[in-house]
């Protein structure tokens, strides 16, 4: 998430390259009253009612700014065109979202180290991947399953999410939005038979 | 004597009839003849919607489209227009429409009711209140298709499958729906078994998944199925159990983890489906999910991957080669001039192809050039439709394209550099799109791009005789451009331009041509407000509209007849009603 905003704060800083102009990239405006009509007509016209309601706040600050984000390596003179290319809002929107989840992802992996007790090995994944508990969960489950049998002599699926938090106490999984757990869990640990049992399950 | 005519024909008839004649008395007099079961298409401002509904009340199937086209790109102002809800209630609330329905004969209800089945609408501003409405009055109500619209909620779809006893289609198409819970799922009586298609994509919240199940379960008849991200690849394994008969599918989210039991349901679960012939969706798809489709690819001939950006050249690859039998493919342009030249040895029946940009705001990684289209051209004959945005091309390719490829109906080409010309030659795209109309001689849409100058509306003059909707932008010297294509192109009805150097003049020469068109829209062009004033002043009935959001900034008097507009123009019998602020009507 961090290495997203920093994206935009280099956009915001770029001035030149979101400048509203509805002149082509690269050209001057030689006619100061048109400049000023075509930068007013682009400001009102920019107003797009369909804004993602997951955009954080970078990204909201950076549409009102420009219609269009430019990228931080396009040159400074190319300036970005209303309505141009010629794709739908919601393509668009759908866009920004997808490269926003996925910058985050490649940006910084948070990958967490996982133990389960009684497994000869620890496992670590990346907490970026899953959208939310429930998948979490399956994908826990899946990647202990090996070691699920026999223990406690019975085949007991129950099985306790918990993870260490930044001041290093043992927590139980669920509680917070998961935006707020996977910016605060620095390991997992899956706490299974006697150990489970009254903590509930399912997070 | 008027016999039976269809309603083809009919519309046919008044585009003969000019602006002096009567054209209400000539509707008077058809009224009688058109068949129930007759389609009506309507622009929502070129006639009052009462006065349909009074003339056509037994009409079954409406189609009404609300905003321009350059809408879809923010070239509209929001508040612009384009309402639902007259039509609605128009013919809801028509006496004549109740009395046909009555005489039909209702089954439950006294009072018969509307007897409209079908409402299509794209590009129009839908209340949660008039899809009530909606639901509520027309007794026989089968289908709904919303493309691109807004204004309305979850709520409102509520309605619709609370009272629509007799649903069969729910198609959601790219549309702003607020999410207002999941409950509209539930809203399906036990009952409604009826089902044959049902598209909610475009939805962003979660739904109710159970529900969802449900209703797939009791609707045997249920051909097309779209679901929205939220609808995870367990859920869509569980419901391609109960619906093997498929036949249109777009998947929810289409990630799972590749080694788990969830991934084989899901490979089971699609390969019961036989029937299966188009696939979208693919939200959040990763490229190890992908093996999942393969045991039925042979029989795909639609495929949409244009939403998954994580799917590469090399993942497309592979995928495309189980798939040759498909007529129809989107995708994003990662897939690459060497994916494109897969699709051309593997996809023989293709017939439509769009390519989307994946990366819009810079020069990316793979993209696609002029030689992906060109081994397209080679290997697909049947290649009649075509939407393609890349980063350049040149003459020489779009002329060998032309010549391999005479059947273009529909030519959309974006270079998403405006004026970007020919990379090779330097010179302007002219005679590549010359090429184009001229061997394409069924071409009935075009949109260019690139540098052109006017020698590129002179061969669309010439050549283009069956176009009948072109849009431009950032295209032509001066007027002369534009009067080609008004005097050139006999069928055009819908024109549409922006930043080009076209001014008064053109708009004025041929102002007869309008009466035979159904739009223009020019905007951040050379025309003036004295240019609109005198076209209005012309052309009495024809709607012309000045769109100039500078009143909304500041309100001042009016401004000079030297200012430049945005504008729309359009044929109009009635006259608009209520027009926001910054709309002017001369």
């Amino acid at each position: 998430m961090e290495g997203g905003r920093a994206g935009f704060v280099d956009d915001i800083d770029n001035l030149k390259a979101t400048e509203l102009r509805l002149g082509l990239p690269g050209t001057d405006d030689d006619d100061d009253n048109d400049k000023m009509e075509k930068t007013k007509l682009t400001v009102v016209a920019k107003s797009n009612k369909r804004s993602l309601p997951e955009a954080d706040e970078a990204e909201c600050q950076a549409e009102d700014r420009s219609e269009i984000d430019t990228k931080s390596t396009a040159p400074a003179s190319k300036a970005q065109v209303v309505g141009w290319p010629p794709i739908r809002s919601y393509r668009k929107n759908s866009f920004q979202a997808m490269k926003s989840n996925s910058k985050e992802a490649e940006g910084n992996g948070m990958y967490v180290k996982v133990s389960m007790d009684g497994a000869p090995y620890l496992r670590k994944i990346d907490l970026k991947v899953y959208k939310g508990y429930k998948e979490l969960r399956e994908a826990l489950e899946v990647m202990f399953k090996c070691f699920s049998h026999g223990m406690d002599g019975c085949n007991n699926n129950e099985f306790a999410i918990a993870y260490e938090d930044k001041d290093g106490d043992l927590m139980l999984a669920g509680d917070v939005p998961w935006e707020m757990f996977i910016n605060s869990c620095k390991r997992l640990r899956i706490m299974k038979g006697h150990e489970a049992r009254g903590l509930g399950s399912s997070p | 004597m008027m016999t039976y005519f269809p309603e083809e024909v009919v519309e046919h008839i008044f585009g003969f009839l000019t602006a002096h004649c009567d054209r209400n008395a000539a509707s008077l007099v058809v009224q009688g003849v058109v068949p129930p079961a007759a389609r009506l298409r309507r622009n929502c401002y070129a006639v009052r919607p009462e006065r349909v509904a009074a003339r056509f009340p037994a009409v079954r199937s409406l189609t009404v489209k609300g905003k321009p086209h350059f809408a879809d790109f923010n070239l509209v102002p929001p508040d612009w227009g384009g309402l639902a809800a007259p039509w609605i209630e128009a013919f809801a609330s028509s006496p004549t429409a109740a009395a046909a329905g009555g005489r039909g004969g209702r089954a439950g209800g006294g009072g018969g009711g509307a007897p409209l089945e079908e409402l299509r609408m794209k590009r129009m501003v839908v209340s949660d209140e008039c899809l009530e409405t909606l639901a509520r009055s027309f007794p026989n109500f089968r289908a709904l298709v919303l493309i691109s619209c807004e204004g309305f909620s979850t709520h409102g779809l509520a309605a619709v499958a609370t009272h629509c006893r007799h649903l069969r289609e729910i198609d959601l198409q790219e549309n702003e729906i607020e999410d207002r819970g999941p409950q509209w799922l539930s809203c399906f009586p036990e009952s409604c078994t009826s089902l044959m298609s049902l598209n909610f994509a475009c939805l962003k919240g979660e739904i109710n998944v159970a529900a969802l199940e449900r209703l797939v379960s009791r609707c045997p008849n249920l051909r097309s199925l779209r679901l929205n991200r939220a609808v995870s690849v367990e859920a869509l394994s569980r419901i391609l159990m109960k619906a093997p008969q498929l036949v249109d599918l777009g998947t929810g989210s289409f990630w799972v983890d590749h080694r788990s039991e969830a991934f084989h349901r899901l490979i089971s679960a699609i390969e019961r489906c036989k029937s299966l012939r188009s696939l979208s969706g693919f939200w959040d798809a990763s490229p190890l999910c992908l093996p999942a489709i393969y045991p039925i690819c042979s029989n795909l001939t639609g495929l949409n991957l244009s939403y998954a950006p994580a799917i590469q050249g090399s993942d497309l690859i592979k995928l495309i080669r189980h798939c040759w039998k498909l007529q129809r493919l989107w995708v994003l342009d990662c897939i690459g001039d060497k994916g494109l030249a897969i699709v051309a040895s593997t996809c023989k029946e293709l017939q439509e192809l769009r390519v989307f940009p994946s990366d819009i705001y810079g020069a990316g990684s793979a993209t696609v050039t002029e030689e992906g289209l060109v081994a397209v051209s080679f290997g697909c004959p049947k290649l009649h439709s075509l939407l393609y945005f890349c980063h350049q091309m040149t003459n020489a390719a779009l002329i060998t394209v032309a010549n391999n490829c005479p059947n273009f109906t529909r030519f959309r080409l974006c270079i998403l550099e405006p004026k970007k010309a020919d990379p090779l030659t330097n010179q302007p795209l002219d005679e590549g799109f010359g090429a184009i109309v001229r061997s394409s001689k069924g071409l009935r849409r075009l949109s260019l791009s690139g540098l052109l100058t006017d020698q590129v509306f002179m061969y669309i003059g010439m050549y283009a005789k069956k176009l009948e909707m072109l849009s431009i932008a950032f295209a032509g010297d001066s007027d002369k451009g534009m009067l080609y294509v008004l005097n050139g192109c006999k069928n055009l009805r819908k024109l549409e331009i922006r930043d080009c150097p076209f001014g008064d003049g053109a708009l004025l020469e041929n102002v007869a041509k309008y009466e035979t068109m159904r739009s223009l829209w020019m905007s951040s062009c050379d025309v003036t407000l004295g240019g609109c004033r005198a076209l209005a002043a012309k052309m009495p009935m024809l709607n012309v509209e000045v769109i100039n959001e500078r009143t909304k900034a500041k309100s001042r008097g009016s401004p000079s007849d030297f200012h430049k507009v945005e504008k729309c123009v359009y044929r109009t019998i009635a006259g608009r009603g209520t027009t926001p602020r910054f709309v002017w009507i001369l």
